[in-house]
């Protein structure tokens, strides 16, 4: 079917994930990150013409790319912001090496920190290895820019990188569909001088990387993505990516510099700009990159004096602090906060309940058991990073001694533990720690939507393969200690516990029980509360089970519909008041 | 036209992108220009969820501001409460009468606020729906959402056949007809 011309809703990352298709790339690798994920999901729907991975973690997604670039075939990787910080090492020296099929990176950004552990600004991560940048404004460019990127990559022999926000990602607007242009792969010729990063060949590459900059920075000023909307000339101001819809709502009468190269930046054409405005603003999200090398050429610039660094910016507050005028409405009502919590049914939740009971801390991780950190379950101390907490409960260790961490437990999701938690372990059995590890392991990648890896059995691509075994895995590493147990198993888990914090060496518990949304999940049964046998104790609603509430009379009550029948309320309760009804089948 | 503002709020699992998408797709079978911003990740996890869906003639920004929107559904009475005062002077809120209590509630630390409806209906024009009780009489407690986009349908600008079709190509196959009876008891005669 033709499909030129179609036009479609479509989210910001399936865009992204459409501008490849049509842009001929061949391979795609990622590790699944709020805001990034659905690229690489809408991606696998063209399985036909696009091989794309789900990959152990941002470093080897990007070498993958690097690999299929440096083999002549277009080929794209994306990440959430941290991410990147992963990707990092890769990407530094790719930039000095340049392409031979393009090479494009997609860099999720959150400002607003709606699902992430900090709000990094990956522009600046671009700057320092000397990438250039596109950012799209809505889905449309989204699409057009990925194409474009991959262009670009070609035409100056640079990795790109496209920038979004977690806005952009998920906000759906109409796209025109274009046709896939197949491109031939380029020939791979031997060229050590750019693909051998050693010395003598990487002084060279710095210089011609700063030299492309320098000519892109100049084509920057002629780019038809980089355009001047003049209007009324007393208001000014230069933006990009989804600034730019704020701007237009906010000051719709305003002249507006919109770059769709956010790095570099053209000189010239900015200077023009600011030369024919009254007062020029810098309207960018984070942090103040453009604005601070605007005012670093000599141009006056109003920018961070008014504008926060933290969060997302509407239209609201460019009303408020560049027109002094506020929209009038009633004052926000003072209500009860609702923070996102553990599901009904959730493993982490049985898993924590124990880790609670035994009044132990846990060195936790990234995925949904961040959630262990707050009321009811308060039992997760520390998240930093993927695969942190392992490795940190070993720094604890060799500062305060073996006695600090005989009440802490290292917890990791199972998907954590294959992106960087395995090197954290392998450290601590090396250098003689003797931590306690729990893979939470519920057979997927949970936080981002259930994504599959290494040790679910599935490919993105929907191959079942042979999945890695992290029982064996944990041994071959000479561990002695490695357990798996039903992570609703609260007893066994409890007595587990008790034997192996005592223990002077290093233990895994591998705590399993798949996801409670996977579709593949078969809730276990029904859990009810007798009423004549609730003595109202309350010990069923400890672990804060969103199902569970108390009536007006103090007495437990289940939600019907919300119950997945987990059974952990039935193990607490010591009145024997809640029935279990198995599922048939 | 003027840009058209709505506004889906309620907790986690509800299911407000769906209801978002139908919107959506009814605003884009008018022909307008759509814009539709939803959450993912950490926040769908049972927390305060938001979702925008703005249409008109040509759409900038793909969010709702506060004191901007022209109908407001709220599938939960605390989460009206609290995004209420998003709506515009003159604008419609449309509120699923079901109480969801928020982890900080159950733990003790904060309290349901009492009276809810009665203060809704003393800051704007409010449409109390009781969708779960609909959506039980039909058989499937599951639809309650469809009951209450129904509700809504009276106040936006499409006709009722539209409607239909939109909803028809947006739920699972297999839920056409509940659906669809959902949608006609929120939307009544």
């Amino acid at each position: 079917m033709k499909e030129d011309g179609v036009q479609q809703m479509m989210l910001g990352n399936a865009a992204i994930a459409r501008g490849a298709y049509e842009a001929g790339v061949k391979v795609s690798a990622a590790y699944p990150g709020t805001p990034s994920t659905e690229i690489s999901e809408n991606i696998a729907a063209y399985k036909d013409v696009i091989y794309s991975e789900w990959s152990p973690n941002e470093k080897v997604a990007t070498e993958v790319a690097i690999g299929a670039s440096i083999s002549g075939v277009r080929a794209l990787v994306s990440m959430k912001h941290v991410g990147v910080n992963v990707a990092a090492d890769p990407l530094y020296t790719i930039s000095y090496c340049g392409v031979n099929g393009g090479l494009v990176l997609v860099a999720a950004d959150d400002p607003g920190i709606y699902s992430s552990q900090n709000e990094q600004d990956s522009r600046m991560v671009a700057r320092a290895a000397m990438v250039p940048v596109l950012e799209p404004s809505d889905s449309q460019e989204a699409k057009d820019f990925t194409k474009l990127a991959f262009a670009f990559s070609e035409k100056y022999d640079t990795p790109v990188m496209v920038r979004t926000t977690t806005r952009l990602a998920h906000s759906q607007g109409l796209v025109s569909l274009g046709e896939r242009e197949e491109a031939a792969d380029k020939p791979y010729v031997k060229d050590i001088r750019k693909t051998v990063m050693m010395p003598m060949n990487a002084i060279k590459r710095h210089l011609a990387v700063e030299k492309r900059l320098h000519m892109m920075a100049e084509d920057a000023n002629t780019m038809e993505i980089n355009r001047i909307e003049y209007r009324d000339k007393n208001i000014g101001v230069i933006t990009g990516g989804i600034p730019y819809q704020y701007v237009r709502e906010a000051l719709p009468e305003a002249s507006v510099l919109k770059l769709g190269l956010v790095h570099p930046l053209p000189r010239k054409l900015i200077e023009e700009f600011a030369a024919s405005v009254k007062t020029l603003y810098v309207v960018e999200e984070l942090e103040p990159v453009m604005e601070e090398q605007i005012k670093s050429w000599g141009i006056s610039v109003i920018g961070k004096e008014i504008f926060t660094v933290q969060g997302e910016y509407s239209a609201n507050l460019l009303r408020e602090k560049v027109l002094g005028t506020k929209p009038e409405y009633s004052p926000a009502a003072e209500v009860p906060a609702r923070p996102p919590i553990l599901c009904p049914g959730c493993p982490h939740r049985s898993v924590f309940s124990v880790l609670k009971k035994l009044k132990l801390h846990a060195a936790g991780d990234i995925g949904c058991y961040t959630l262990g950190a707050v009321a009811p379950l308060s039992v997760v101390d520390t998240t930093i990073c993927m695969g942190a907490s392992i490795s940190s409960l070993h720094g604890m260790e060799k500062a305060r001694g073996r006695e600090f961490i005989k009440d802490w437990v290292a917890v990791i999701g199972d998907s954590t533990f294959l992106h960087t938690g395995v090197n954290s372990l392998m450290n601590m059995v090396y250098n003689q720690g003797t931590g306690t590890v729990i893979i939470l392991d519920n057979s997927t990648t949970g936080m981002t939507g259930h994504q599959d890896h290494a040790a679910t059995g599935k490919t993105l691509m929907g191959d079942i393969v042979p999945a890695i075994d992290l029982h064996k895995l944990c041994g071959a590493m000479g561990i002695a200690h490695v357990y798996e147990v039903d992570a609703f198993d609260t007893q066994g888990l409890e007595k587990l516990l008790k034997e192996e914090t005592a223990r002077e060496e290093v233990s895994v518990i591998i705590a399993k029980s798949p996801c409670a949304l996977l579709k593949t999940t078969v809730p276990r049964g029904k859990c009810r509360v007798i009423p004549e046998v609730c003595k109202k104790c309350g010990q069923c609603l400890v672990p804060g089970c969103p199902a569970m509430t108390k009536d007006s009379e103090g007495r437990a009550v289940i939600d019907e519909v919300m119950c997945n029948g987990c059974g952990l309320c039935v193990q607490r309760c010591p009145f024997e008041a809640i029935s279990f009804t198995p599922n048939a089948g | 036209m003027e840009t058209k503002n709505i506004m889906i709020v309620g907790v986690g699992g509800q299911g407000t992108l769906l209801t978002s998408r139908v919107l959506g797709g009814i605003a884009r079978e008018g022909g307008y220009d759509v814009k539709i911003s939803e959450v993912h990740g950490m926040a769908q996890r049972g927390g305060s969820v938001v979702t925008f869906v703005r249409f008109g003639d040509q759409v900038a920004e793909p969010i709702v501001e506060e004191g901007q929107a022209d109908v407001l559904i709220a599938f939960e009475r605390l989460e009206a409460l609290r995004y209420v005062h998003f709506l515009k002077k003159d604008g419609v809120l449309i509120v699923n009468d079901q109480k969801i209590e928020p982890m900080t509630v159950s733990a003790g630390m904060a309290e349901y606020p009492e009276g809810i409806i009665e203060r809704l209906q003393g800051i704007c024009s409010t449409i109390v729906v009781n969708a779960q009780e609909e959506a039980k009489k039909l058989g499937n407690a599951k639809v309650f959402n469809t009951v209450v986009i129904g509700a809504a349908a009276r106040h936006l600008p499409f006709p009722r056949e539209k409607w239909e079709t939109v909803i028809r190509s947006t739920v699972p196959p297999k839920t056409v007809e509940i659906n669809l009876a959902a949608f006609h008891a929120g939307f009544g005669e």
